[in-house]
């Protein structure tokens, strides 16, 4: 492979990202060969404990079942905030339009920016526009970043996953990356399949009432819940095992996964979080989750059960054990 | 319980993984069974089928995965063919991070190549009636399973008058490598689970051969891990009862003549020759050509390039791993030099590959 080209998988949130962000662009501008990372960096300053995030979104097509870039580029800065149980304050939102794009389509995906901010309850202070060449970039791309506080005394992160705690997730896997999918590919599906993008500040609010016992928070976007488990298990250096029977999965999201040989576990979500807890809190979250509007069908899908390794194992349908890796190369581009 | 939650069912794939290890308790060596297809490959590997089966029951992957088997030169050309600008590459997914002799299809898009990944040949029609000043070229790579489909795509081209459509044609049959490694004294091979969709196209009688000529049992087989599992019974139960047969244990959708509508189809625009399988070697007759008639849908008869001399990467063991003599992690490249990230052979590339597959689910 000629190492200078970036390819798609680069943006994969698989492998190929990782290697990337720990060979190239984590070293060069922080100056350290790794930092902890979590999906936002948390800032000391006399008040207290500031996150920070920033993500672009570059999905096509920019408008799919069940929402836009708009809500999406909103939903996804609010959510890294919210998984390390900050309280998002404020956004930026950085606009790069094509010439020749749709006024009328901006001023759709900016109102449904404002409706998610408000539902968030986050507002955005600030932006900047800019618009290229056609050809230069495609319709519309997306950079939001985010700051929110995090109460005092609070610790989420991937590492804090330990032996015994329960693996929960706040509902169906792989809703978002399959609606994107099968609108891009034209499938004419009987099944209205809709994105999950939602903010989920709200939900980790509920959460965190719950006391100490919520370890880690992430949300399995890019990747997929597979993905997201296998880099908190590396951070916290544990093993985990899930059980396929439990997984939360619209029928006909496996059925287009069926379809298109795709695995739901690597599908990405924008709506979901996974939630690593400890054993004698998980019922408690668990109601709590369900009892939220975006928890309703919430499960616990599998639990921690060693020290070291770093492993993912899943127990299947049928009762048999398969390792569980990041995803490699790409499977879903520009999904977010 | 219906569908897929029927064949996904833990009570009865438990009690069918019972029934094979009571059935072998009592043998005096193991049994090893070929699957052949890349898509039994994956199912096994993703369900976990192997932590199910007793030590008697060793299963070994064949070469049923077409990215894996399409030669390097093929790559090659069609490598080639990206770097011009004239030409709309359209592949299916999986040829893209295929490694050539020295670039990939991922590597020529990441350059400036025009590569579309679609899921039918007919939509690389599509695209070539819509885009009249480029020259299309679909990668036809595939078993019986998509040759008819690539048959229809040349069929829909030609009635619509395109001159802009060219297949670049590696579609391969089945049954004859299985008569290879049959017959290979090297293979201890004491079954076949049988392609599910390739049968649905060939019927089940194409297998009959290496069940009389070889004494081998066949049992055309479906994907998910019930009928897997239920394959593999029906093997062992063919050895115990020291029987020889082609039993279709894929009968929703498998009958012992086929699909006669493909099968035409097929006919119509192919002719079987001598092709070569990555790893394996020329085959005598088990390669679709594209007929003269057709010749102008032909890309290689039809848009000449220079291709590279082709260069198999040093160590690289795809080849045995296709034959089933090799299990992945034995080759020294596997999980080190040759990942899915990096790959060096293209069993670690296919979604259907076993390299990728024990990579990805483990072995």
């Amino acid at each position: 492979m000629d190492p200078d080209l970036i390819l798609l998988g680069h943006g994969s949130g698989g492998k190929l990202s990782h290697q990337l962000l720990e060979q190239l662009i984590i070293p060069t501008l922080s100056g350290k060969a790794s930092t902890e990372q979590n999906d936002a960096a948390l800032l000391e300053h006399a008040g207290g404990r500031l996150a920070f995030t920033t993500d672009s979104y570059v999905v096509d097509p920019v408008f799919f079942p069940g929402g836009n870039i708009g809500d999406l580029a909103v939903n996804g800065t609010v959510n890294d905030l919210a998984m390390v149980g900050a309280r998002p304050l404020a956004i930026s939102v950085g606009l790069i339009l094509e010439e020749g794009f749709s006024r009328r389509e901006l001023g759709e995906i900016l109102t449904s920016m404002r409706r998610a901010a408000d539902l968030a309850g986050v507002s955005i202070a600030t932006g900047d526009t800019k618009v290229v060449p056609r050809g230069k970039a495609d319709r519309i791309f997306i950079n939001t970043s985010g700051i929110g506080l995090v109460p005092a005394g609070l610790t989420i992160g991937g590492a804090g996953a330990r032996i015994g705690d329960k693996i929960l997730i706040n509902g169906t896997l792989g809703d978002h990356g399959i609606a994107v999918m099968a609108r891009r590919e034209g499938l004419e599906l009987d099944t209205d399949i809709r994105s999950d993008s939602a903010a989920l500040n709200g939900l980790v609010a509920d959460l965190l009432e719950e006391g100490d016992g919520v370890h880690v928070l992430r949300d399995p976007t890019r990747g997929g819940v597979a993905t997201t488990l296998k880099e908190i298990a590396l951070q916290s250096e544990v093993s985990m095992t899930l059980d396929e029977e439990s997984l939360p999965l619209k029928g006909a999201v496996r059925g287009v996964c069926d379809l298109l040989g795709l695995d739901p576990l690597y599908v990405a979500n924008e709506g979901k979080l996974l939630a690593i807890v400890a054993a004698d809190a998980a019922d408690r979250v668990l109601q709590r989750m369900k009892r939220h509007p975006l928890g309703t069908e919430a499960a616990i899908i599998g639990e921690v059960t060693a020290s070291g390794g770093g492993r993912v194992q899943m127990e299947t349908l049928i009762g048999g054990m398969r390792a569980v890796e990041m995803l490699s190369g790409e499977q879903l581009p520009r999904i977010c | 319980m219906s569908g897929p939650e029927l064949f996904r069912n833990r009570e009865i794939v438990r009690g069918l993984a019972d029934n094979i290890a009571r059935l072998t308790a009592d043998l005096s060596a193991p049994l090893t069974f070929m699957e052949v297809c890349g898509t039994h490959t994956m199912a096994i590997a993703r369900y976990g089928i192997r932590s199910l089966l007793p030590p008697e029951v060793r299963l070994i992957s064949g070469p049923g995965c077409p990215v894996c088997v399409t030669p390097i030169g093929y790559v090659d050309r069609a490598v080639a063919y990206a770097r011009r600008p004239e030409t709309l590459i359209v592949t299916f997914g999986d040829m893209l991070r295929v490694p050539g002799s020295s670039s990939s299809l991922m590597q020529e898009r990441a350059r400036g190549a025009d590569v579309r990944i679609v899921y039918s040949a007919l939509d690389a029609v599509a695209l070539a009636a819509r885009h009249a000043d480029r020259q299309v070229v679909f990668l036809g790579v595939g078993f019986e399973t998509t040759a008819p489909t690539v048959a229809a795509s040349i069929l829909a081209a030609d009635a619509q008058g395109l001159t802009n459509y060219f297949v670049l044609g590696a579609n391969k049959t089945i049954p004859i490598p299985m008569q290879v490694l049959s017959a290979d004294p090297a293979m201890a091979i004491d079954g076949y689970l049988c392609p599910a969709h390739v049968s649905t196209v060939i019927g089940a009688g194409a297998y009959r051969f290496l069940a009389e000529k070889h004494a081998l049992p066949c049992v055309v087989t479906g994907f998910e891990p019930a009928d897997v599992m239920h394959g593999l019974l029906m093997l062992v139960r063919q050895h115990v009862e020291r029987r020889c047969a082609v039993e279709i244990q894929y009968s929703r959708f498998v009958d012992s003549q086929g699909n006669r509508k493909a099968q035409a189809l097929l006919d119509e625009v192919f002719i079987p020759v001598d092709t070569a399988w990555r790893g394996i070697g020329v085959i005598p007759q088990s390669g679709l050509a594209i007929t003269p008639r057709y010749a102008a849908f032909d890309a290689e008869k039809a848009l000449p390039v220079p291709v590279e001399e082709p260069r198999e990467a040093p160590g690289c063991l795809c080849g045995e791993v296709l034959k089933g003599k090799v299990m992945p992690p034995e080759c020294p490249l596997f999980g080190t030099v040759c990942t899915p990230e990096d790959p060096v052979g293209a069993c670690m590339v296919s979604s259907e590959g076993s390299c990728a597959a024990a990579y990805k689910y483990g072995t």
